[in-house]
């Protein structure tokens, strides 16, 4: 398993920005913090999926010299995959963003829990 | 009749389609955009179902030109189309009954974004339902994500908000566990086309290498979408999203999107990884028991609720606990059952939020239930209605509920190790159930001296009394004549991998 992980180090990396971006969405009270925590998970993801995607010593396929061989190349689709994914993100991000934004000048805070007390308050 | 075979594609691109024509329409013709469109799409299910039960097997529809490892692909089998005509006619009438209430609650210049987010919303259902490929799946999985928040909060006070927030942000999780599980998979085989991701499963799993990735990945696939169906650990956010949104949308939140995703996980389940392999993970022996502990904690939950709305969103953690009892039993009988559930508790759930409404608007508005004490004479549709969709929940015979509860009960006595433990806990959920909607009937049915509130006659609520008939005679179908309706489930799970 060593070895392994070293070779693969950038994975290894992924999974634990994974972690503390899934961590922060999840326990943290304040929204943008919150908010982070989604952008380090995804950006996680995307991370993972180029290092699966890249081959050391290949290169983007574009035909330019006439090479038409296989091995030349890298995958192509994993970076599809992450450009797709951060069309996702990036809607997903604004609209919590959005969402943030009408809570506070409701509430004048951005702590999830305060508000959540304020709202039994309100007894609505 | 080849020209059949373009229908689900069509259809989602109508609702993709009528989605952004609506964003330049007024309210009201937007709202005739959209029952047009969910009656067509009724039509196009209709027709695929009928096809697909002549041709007797799946068919694929190829998007673009790129044949089948590489190419985006749509696959269109009895299961999909029974489950996407169900969804359009429950859509229709959650949209048709709660239309009067949408004018109260919703700002009039932003009504017409309310049945934009609705087309998105179908589109993404029945893309969920036909697609073949899984990247597909997750994008469609976020667009479902993004108009059923917006469905939420498109009643704007700080109740909605903040339920909205909550729901986006286990939604989230659960897609991001999703995301990164079907890119593990993707690295594993090499394929994002179900068919193809299943022949490499199988090889992997023979094989005997990448056995612990492959865990990981069914582990993440099956908790993110676990996360978003509101299984029972994760349903913090379900009653608020569910109590405090506009009928329609509590409706048709409780009956169709979390039950998108539901199909999602059944088609992974057969379809990527394989009913045997998925099996042997035990996973689903997990699943198992929080269907379970869904079933007991939901009811319990329920019953000490004071708010009509939350109470029958707490009752929506039991059901779904119920359709994933059926999927933790392992046999085909307890699949048979737990779709046969999907589709029941659908029809039973949006009925009950539909008519609840009715009830809490001729109680002054309010949703406590010394409010609501004789309600059900004031208001005698939705008391009717109330009355069946409660029945029905419990599972009197002739109602639908009977009939999921009767297969589920089949299914357990087919598997000797479950057995015990699904017939305590289907009958202690039942009592349960029977305690918080009898409760409740009885309250709706006490007589009260001096009328505080007035009562609504026919003439007043003509369009709604056709719904709520409509929903009823839709559950009783359900309940009377089910063997036809198993018998199509049955087909479509045989034919389904």
């Amino acid at each position: 398993m060593g070895p392994n992980l070293f070779t693969n180090y950038g994975e290894a990396v992924a999974m634990l920005l994974f972690g503390i971006g899934f961590g922060n969405l999840l326990l943290q009270s304040n929204l943008i913090k919150k908010i982070i925590g989604l952008n380090i998970m995804d950006t996680a993801i995307y991370l993972f999926l180029a290092e699966k995607g890249y081959i050391t010593g290949r290169i983007a396929p574009i035909i330019v010299d006439g090479i038409q061989d296989m091995e030349h190349y890298i995958n192509p689709i994993p970076s599809g995959l992450v450009l797709t994914g951060i069309v996702v993100s990036v809607s997903v991000s604004a609209l919590m963003l959005s969402l943030t934004i009408r809570l506070y000048k409701r509430y004048h805070t951005l702590d999830l829990d305060e508000i959540s007390k304020q709202l039994k308050k309100e007894g609505l | 009749m080849d020209y059949i075979r373009n229908f689900p594609c069509i259809s989602i691109i109508l609702c993709l389609f009528a989605g952004i024509i609506s964003s330049g329409l007024r309210g009201k013709t937007a709202m005739w955009v959209n029952t047009f469109l969910l009656i067509v799409n009724i039509v196009l299910s209709a027709c695929t179902l009928t096809y697909t039960l002549t041709l007797n097997e799946p068919f694929v529809y190829v998007m673009g030109k790129f044949p089948a490892p590489w190419g985006n692909e749509i696959r269109a089998g009895v299961l999909e189309a029974l489950t996407a005509f169900f969804f359009c006619v429950i859509m229709l009438l959650s949209m048709l009954g709660g239309k009067h209430k949408l004018a109260d609650e919703v700002e009039e210049d932003k009504t017409y974004l309310y049945y934009v987010l609705t087309d998105l919303l179908l589109s993404s259902l029945l893309a969920l339902i036909y697609t073949n490929d899984m990247f597909t799946a997750y994008v469609f999985v976020e667009i479902n994500t993004i108009a059923a928040c917006g469905l939420i909060m498109i009643r704007q006070n700080g109740r909605t908000i903040e339920a909205a927030v909550r729901y986006m942000i286990m939604s989230l999780l659960g897609s991001g566990m999703l995301l990164l599980g079907l890119c593990m998979l993707y690295d594993l085989t090499g394929h994002l086309l179900m068919s193809n991701m299943k022949e490499a499963v199988t090889m992997i799993v023979a094989d005997g290498s990448y056995e612990i990735p492959l865990i990981v990945s069914i582990v993440l696939m099956s908790v993110g979408l676990c996360i978003k169906s509101a299984l029972f650990p994760f349903h913090a956010w379900l009653p608020d999203a569910y109590g405090y949104s506009t009928a329609s949308s509590a409706a048709m939140l409780s009956s169709l999107v979390s039950k998108g995703y539901i199909f999602l996980l059944i088609k992974i389940i057969y379809r990527v990884i394989g009913f045997d392999v998925y099996h042997d993970t035990h996973i689903i022996d997990v699943l198992f028991l929080f269907g379970l502990m869904g079933m007991i904690f939901g009811s319990l939950s329920a019953i000490k609720e004071n708010d009509v709305r939350r109470m029958i969103a707490y009752s929506s953690v039991a059901q779904i606990g119920y359709i994933y009892m059926g999927f933790g039993m392992g046999t085909q009988a307890g699949m048979t059952a737990s779709v046969f559930h999907i589709l029941s508790h659908a029809a039973t759930k949006s009925l009950l939020f539909i008519a609840a409404i009715g009830l809490t608007d001729v109680s002054g508005g309010s949703r406590k239930f010394i409010e609501l004490t004789g309600s059900g004479y004031r208001h005698k549709w939705a008391g009717v209605t109330f009355t069946v969709g409660a029945l029905s929940m419990v599972g009197v015979p002739l109602f639908s509920g009977f009939i999921s509860k009767l297969l589920f009960a089949q299914a357990a006595v087919q598997n000797h190790t479950k057995m015990l433990p699904t017939l305590i806990v289907l009958g202690i959920s039942t009592i349960l159930n029977a305690i918080y909607f009898m409760k409740t009937v009885i309250r709706i049915y006490t007589p009260v001296g001096d009328a505080a509130y007035t009562s609504v006659t026919y003439k007043d609520i003509q369009s709604c009394a056709v719904v709520l008939v409509a929903f009823i005679v839709l559950n009783v179908i359900l309940g009377i004549s089910s063997q036809p309706v198993v018998d199509m489930i049955q087909q479509g799970l045989a034919t389904f991998a």
